[in-house]
């Protein structure tokens, strides 16, 4: 069973805010997207939960799809416990499921002692793991959070993360946004956006291999392909062909990604 | 200080409907309320009814606009008529004598008939009036059943919209979107504690009115209460409708603003309608706070019963279905602008 985004292309105002994107959505996997602000990755969010209107391509999910937005979706005014308990009569959860379920959660997301508190008195990482708690209280089948780690700390990203893969191999297909590169580690499947395009996407392993030409690394910089990185500078060879003066390395993601940006520039 | 202020300018340069409030707003407000603003009766509807009907109507002076003249009718049949608010001012005149019947719920019409007929009175011996419904002229009997319109609308419009758009700042009115909830559903839930409490303060308004300023309370609460509910109806209809075109709460409360100052100014609870000039007096007659502000007056002050007060009532109802059921489309559009494909 696979759900999710097939060459989907979305329109604001007349300009391309998606252009044909596909993401696939598998029970048990997370699938990431990832890229700057304005890429498109809440546009693309908001069109697999059927929010916002496609002008071509498909969209497909389960009737059973739950979507935290970048906001959190919390209720500021409501409690922790109010939150949990009206998003369970908003699925219309069995009384007794629902209290049990709540109970699973506030355990798993450490928001137990938190439970009286107004949502708008939570810290970033407690409204945004609440966030996701009520996006997963009702079992769906498929989730989609748009940018929940966004500045959280890095204890709270790790926290979240935990209960993002928790999710997932409770069966659910998960489709998170982000602008962080270092959490497509966590995915299954990558898909990096930029303004609306697919630079790239499959696993990471995938995503690295398939790089075009070589990475090249220098202690200054060497042609116009070429990017600071910590005190030492990336370069870029297309064809592959050695570059005098630097030595070759590994490509990690963020190479990968960069090089594909560079790629993207170029067409 | 100069970067300050140029940055200020710019500012408010892009932000066009606050320039728009800014600029254009206070020309157009000071034409309309300009033209509103007019206590002057010119003009006071008028019935005469009795034997002699024919012969005080010719003699009547310009201000009585007579609407009918009978003279098979009596003082019941035109205390009828002034409640039905037909007319504000009616003659009987059965033989030497003539009593003039004031509608003292039309303050300014009242004030006006009673200068007159007052100054009329040492010429034609048997001319004598009585001012029914208000008959001290009381200033709060007429403003507060209209004050209680205003309260529907502030509680209806204002609060309602800037509760929707609160809703959308938050992001959460995408989580309600995506849950398996219908739109009716959201948007009953919504409005529904608006709803009560604006009911509430209508009553409590009208209690305090009554208990602490005297307004009489001469009819049944059945009209009253019925043109409430439609006319609240039409308030969180306009409020729901704010807060799908703002994008924030700044924007709903000007956009509210602009929607309750005219109705304010131009419903007749401060200036009367028929002192308006006629270029603005039409505007008046496309608000629903008009209508209930006739139904509730009518119905509180002058005791009119429910098919006295048939005419409000059913515009009431028009602008309530008219308003409300756009509101509906907008809302249930705003939820669900897409339709996927849902795989079962």
């Amino acid at each position: 069973m696979t759900w999710g985004a097939r060459d989907v292309s979305v329109l604001y105002a007349g300009r391309p805010a998606l252009v044909e994107v596909t993401v696939d959505l598998r029970p048990g996997q997370i699938a990431i997207v990832v890229g700057g602000d304005g890429a498109g990755k809440t546009t693309l969010c908001r069109s697999v939960v059927g929010l916002e209107a496609v002008a071509g391509g498909r969209v497909s999910r389960p009737a059973r799809t739950c979507f935290q937005p970048e906001t959190s979706g919390v209720w500021p005014e409501l409690t922790v416990m109010e939150n949990l308990e009206f998003v369970a009569r908003g699925y219309a959860l069995d009384r007794s499921h629902a209290r049990s379920r709540i109970a699973e959660l506030l355990e798993v997301t450490d928001l137990a002692d938190a439970r009286d508190r107004p949502g708008r008195q939570l810290s970033g990482g407690m409204r945004q793991k609440l966030g996701v708690a009520m996006a997963v209280l009702s079992e769906p089948e498929l989730l989609v959070l748009d940018e929940p780690t966004t500045g959280l700390d890095p204890v709270s990203r790790l926290e979240l993360w935990s209960f993002i893969d928790l999710s997932a191999r409770q069966g659910r297909a998960v489709l998170v946004t982000s602008t962080y590169l270092d959490e497509a580690t966590r995915a299954d499947v990558v898909t990096v956006l930029d303004e609306g395009r697919v630079l790239t996407s499959g696993s990471v392993a995938e995503i690295i291999s398939e790089m075009p030409g070589r990475i090249f690394v220098s202690d200054r910089k060497i042609g116009m392909q070429s990017w600071r990185r910590g005190a030492s500078w990336r370069a870029w060879s297309e064809t592959g062909d050695p570059i005098p003066g630097a030595r070759e390395v590994e490509p990690d993601l963020t190479d990968v990604v960069t090089v594909a940006a560079l790629a993207g520039e170029q067409r | 200080m100069l970067a300050m202020i140029l940055k200020e300018f710019r500012q408010v340069r892009r932000d066009r409907r606050t320039l728009a409030m800014l600029i254009v707003m206070p020309v157009v407000l000071l034409l309309v309320f300009g033209y509103a603003a007019s206590f002057d009766v010119d003009e006071i509807p008028t019935i005469v009814v009795g034997t002699q009907a024919e012969m005080v109507s010719e003699r009547l002076p310009g201000i009585f606009r007579v609407e009918t003249v009978d003279v098979a009718g009596d003082r019941d049949e035109l205390e009828s008529e002034l409640i039905a608010g037909v007319a504000h001012v009616g003659f009987a005149a059965e033989g030497e004598e003539i009593t003039a019947l004031i509608d003292g719920s039309e303050l300014f019409m009242a004030q006006a008939a009673v200068r007159v007929i007052s100054g009329a009175s040492g010429q034609q011996p048997g001319l004598s009036y009585e001012i029914l419904f208000n008959p001290d002229l009381d200033t709060s009997a007429v403003l507060i059943p209209g004050l209680a319109g205003l309260i529907i609308v502030f509680v209806g419009t204002l609060v309602t919209s800037m509760s929707v758009v609160r809703e959308r700042e938050a992001g959460t009115l995408e989580q309600l979107a995506v849950m398996p909830l219908k739109p009716k559903d959201v948007f009953i839930g919504k409005i529904a504690p608006y709803f009560l409490i604006a009911s509430l303060d209508i009553v409590l308004v009208l209690l305090i009115g009554t208990v602490l300023f005297d307004v009489p309370f001469n009819g049944s609460v059945v009209p009253l209460a019925i043109g409430a509910v439609m006319f609240l109806f039409v308030a969180l209809g306009v409020g729901v409708l704010i807060s799908s075109v703002s994008e924030n709460q700044a924007q709903a409360i000007q956009l509210a603003l602009m929607t309750t100052l005219p109705q304010i100014m131009l419903s007749g609870i401060i200036f009367p309608l028929s002192s308006m000039a006629p270029g603005v007096r039409w505007i008046g007659y496309l608000l629903p706070l008009t209508y209930f502000n006739l139904v509730a007056k009518g119905a509180m002050v002058r005791g009119a019963g429910l098919i006295d007060l048939a005419a409000p009532l059913g515009l009431l109802a028009v602008l309530g279905m008219g308003i409300f059921g756009l509101a509906v489309i907008r809302f249930a559009r705003q939820l669900r602008p897409a339709r996927a494909r849902v795989s079962a």
